[in-house]
């Protein structure tokens, strides 16, 4: 069995961002690009899945993005991924969720996989509109927000968490399949897994490997950022001055109760 | 000249951060009041490789260089010192004399588990009666059918009482050489041996949830086969492992002093005296600055003398230049973080204080700092 999972190479999250004026792209420079967390977890449920179907099962990770950040997939590979699959290309600059996702798919048909396993959102561009474009493109099942997944005799059973419960739901493979936080704490690569990672290959595709019948980059965006701003500037709070401690406390929950927080 | 790290010491460095400070951090404070030994990290630490850092995988190990080694020492001591010395002293003094002098036979039964953190082992030099003059040893061995019958006391070794300690490799007097001098040899000692005996756990100011303990052998016996390496060559093996053990306490001053800076800048940025951020002080900005040079300062040499070891190349004196100023770099840091903090800084609750207890030894241990200049001083031709 083959499990694919797409990982987004983002900035930092805990470093501070910033937004080029004239590009109206992010500023990547001076900020270390780590593999997207919400895919961490996507691996991480990759190779549960692995290590319970045991046998042939192989974990390959997919990633489009710029070349010079090719490096960072390595860690998905320490951590136990067997290996890896980078499109890069200067056609792909500019491209919005749509062309992302028809790029991706296209590589995607070309490597071939039983499980797409997605982030359910990136912590740069944070649409998490590409799931379902990509289930679109290549016309497989998108099951999403999973917690729990078995494959049995070619059938995916997966345990779905929504605000009100548990799902379970059947399907067949090939399919995409996001996942939940509740998945399980991603591993650290270990030691071995980092020395090992060297040996293992990041197969490299360009636009001219997968074949294209749509344009992509800015030619096939169809969404422009148009504007940005930083996040308002937080208001100066509110001081509350009591006698004592618990005529304090009163005049918070007060406060908290009038804005319906308790 | 090129001062990048790799691809993959950088991921050993992320990777030793990402664990010190999710994993080791926040029980740092609650091991430290209940001195209480972090087994659960050591067997996790085991489990990722940081337990046999630098030896080749053959023998368990993970295969990684002293830089590597030496930038996950400094980032768990960032997080924590007992933690961090108690990986340091297992690698560098506990593990490493089986991987240098070890027989095959040794190596597969001993340093195997060492490497992979299933056990832990000791190193015993010390002596109450010698400490900087460590050649002075007062435990005896003396070879009887076939086994070495010791007798003696080891002050202040590390790991050597825990349920998972396998046991100690000491120093002994096994006879007297041909210039009269007397024969030092390493004995491997295992934990069950009849006749060794552990005190219970020094009371410490620092280092508090790392494993110290006396050691005594009354008719200690162990097969003849557990000398470590040839007779007599005792001295020269010691010595040998004191110089790589600097590098890693030298790691463990910066990564000490580094996580003492970070508390300080944090609490820096926070606190707000005569209505700004104590920070927009110069006292207190120009603190923070001199901080971060000479941690810079001590990273550089440290790394060096690791870089040196890893190319094969004598690193003896580099590796004491960094032990002796990361040693009392750590100390200047310490104090000038926990005097950022004001009256907070003495308080339990606030890490630096545990930090500034913590870093004492560092001046001490693997050599003081007046042993550090003598052996410099020596290195000088003075
Ligand atoms: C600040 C910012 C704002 C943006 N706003 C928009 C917008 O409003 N509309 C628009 O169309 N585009 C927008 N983009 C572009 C968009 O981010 C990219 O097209 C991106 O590749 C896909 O969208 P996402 O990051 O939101 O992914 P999401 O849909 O949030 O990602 C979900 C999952 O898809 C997978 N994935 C996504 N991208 C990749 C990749 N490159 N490689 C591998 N796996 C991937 C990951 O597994 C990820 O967890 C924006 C980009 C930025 C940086
Ligand atoms: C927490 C802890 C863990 C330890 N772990 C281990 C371990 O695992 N294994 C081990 O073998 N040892 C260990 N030690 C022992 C440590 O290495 C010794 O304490 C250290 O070497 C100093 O020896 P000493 O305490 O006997 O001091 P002494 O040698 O008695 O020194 C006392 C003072 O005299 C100074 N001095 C001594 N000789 C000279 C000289 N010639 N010139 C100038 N000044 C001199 C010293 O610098 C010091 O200031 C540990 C110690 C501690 C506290």
């Amino acid at each position: 069995m083959k499990i694919v999972v797409t990982v987004k190479l983002v900035p930092d999250p805990n470093a501070e961002k910033r937004i080029d004026s004239a590009t109206k792209r992010l500023v990547r420079s001076g900020v270390e690009t780590v593999l997207n967390p919400y895919d961490e977890y996507a691996l991480e449920a990759a190779l549960q899945l692995k290590e319970r179907a045991g046998g042939d099962t192989s974990v390959v990770v997919f990633s489009m993005a710029p070349e010079a950040l090719k490096e960072t997939l390595r860690k998905a590979l320490a951590m136990g991924a067997d290996e890896a699959v980078f499109l890069s290309d200067a056609g792909l600059e500019g491209s919005d969720v749509w062309a992302t996702a028809y790029a991706m798919s296209q590589a995607l048909k070309k490597i071939g996989f039983d499980l797409l396993i997605v982030g359910g959102l990136t912590d740069d561009g944070s649409t998490g509109a590409v799931p379902g474009a990509l289930a679109e493109h290549l016309g497989v099942p998108c099951i999403t927000n999973a917690r729990k997944a078995e494959i049995a005799d070619g059938t995916l059973r997966v345990e779905r968490e929504t605000d009100s419960g548990y799902q379970t739901v059947r399907g067949p493979l090939p399919a995409l399949l996001t996942t939940a936080l509740t998945f399980g704490e991603p591993r650290y690569a270990s030691l071995k897994g980092i020395m090992g990672a060297k040996k293992k290959t990041i197969a490299p595709l360009t636009l001219a490997d997968i074949g294209l019948d749509l344009a992509v980059g800015s030619d096939g965006a169809k969404m422009q950022l148009e504007a940005f701003a930083p996040p308002p500037a937080r208001g100066k709070g509110r001081t509350v001055e009591a006698a004592d401690g618990a005529a304090g406390a009163q005049a918070i929950f007060d406060f908290l109760k009038e804005k319906k927080l308790v | 000249m090129n001062f990048d790290l790799t691809d993959e010491q950088r991921a050993i460095q992320s990777l030793a951060r990402e664990f010190a400070q999710n994993e080791v951090k926040p029980r740092a404070e609650q091991m430290d009041r209940d001195e209480a030994f972090p087994y659960e990290l050591v067997a996790k630490m085991g489990e990722l490789g940081f337990m046999g850092l630098p030896f080749p995988e053959e023998y368990g190990g993970a295969g990684g260089d002293t830089v590597s080694y030496a930038l996950a020492v400094m980032e768990i001591a960032r997080a924590d010192a007992s933690t961090a010395i108690t990986m340091a002293a297992h690698v560098s003094l506990g593990a490493t004399p089986f991987y240098l002098f070890g027989t095959q036979e040794q190596k597969e039964r001993y340093l195997v588990p060492l490497a992979q953190g299933k056990m832990l082992w000791g190193f015993g030099l010390t002596e109450p009666n010698a400490g900087s003059d460590a050649g002075n040893v007062s435990t005896k061995a003396t070879l009887k059918d076939g086994n070495w019958v010791i007798n003696g006391t080891k002050a202040f070794i590390t790991n050597s009482g825990t349920s998972i300690s396998g046991g100690t490799t000491i120093t002994a007097v096994t006879g007297t050489r041909p210039d009269g001098k007397p024969e030092i040899s390493n004995l491997i000692v295992p934990q069950d041996t009849p006749g060794f005996v552990r005190s219970k756990k020094y009371k410490k100011m620092g280092w508090r949830a790392s494993d110290t303990r006396e050691l005594s052998f009354a008719d200690a016996t162990v097969p003849e086969e557990n000398l470590l390496g040839p007779r007599g060559e005792g001295y020269h093996q010691f010595l040998t492992i004191l110089d790589g053990g600097r590098i890693s306490v030298a790691a463990l001053s910066i990564g000490l002093a580094t996580g003492a800076y970070d508390e300080a800048i944090k609490y820096a940025k926070e606190r707000h005296a005569f209505g700004r951020p104590i920070s927009k002080f110069q006292a207190i900005s120009f603190k923070l600055v001199d901080m971060l040079t000479e941690i810079e300062h001590a990273r550089l040499m440290m790394l060096r003398a690791a870089w040196e070891k890893d190319q094969g190349r004598d690193y003896v004196q580099s590796a004491s230049f960094a032990k002796l100023f990361a040693g009392e770099l750590s100390h200047r840091v310490v104090n000038e973080a926990l005097q950022v903090h004001g009256g907070y800084g003495f308080m339990d609750e606030y890490p630096i204080s545990r930090m500034y207890r913590d870093q004492k030894i560092n001046e001490i241990g693997e050599g003081t700092n007046e042993v550090q200049r003598l052996v410099l001083a020596r290195l000088m031709g003075l």
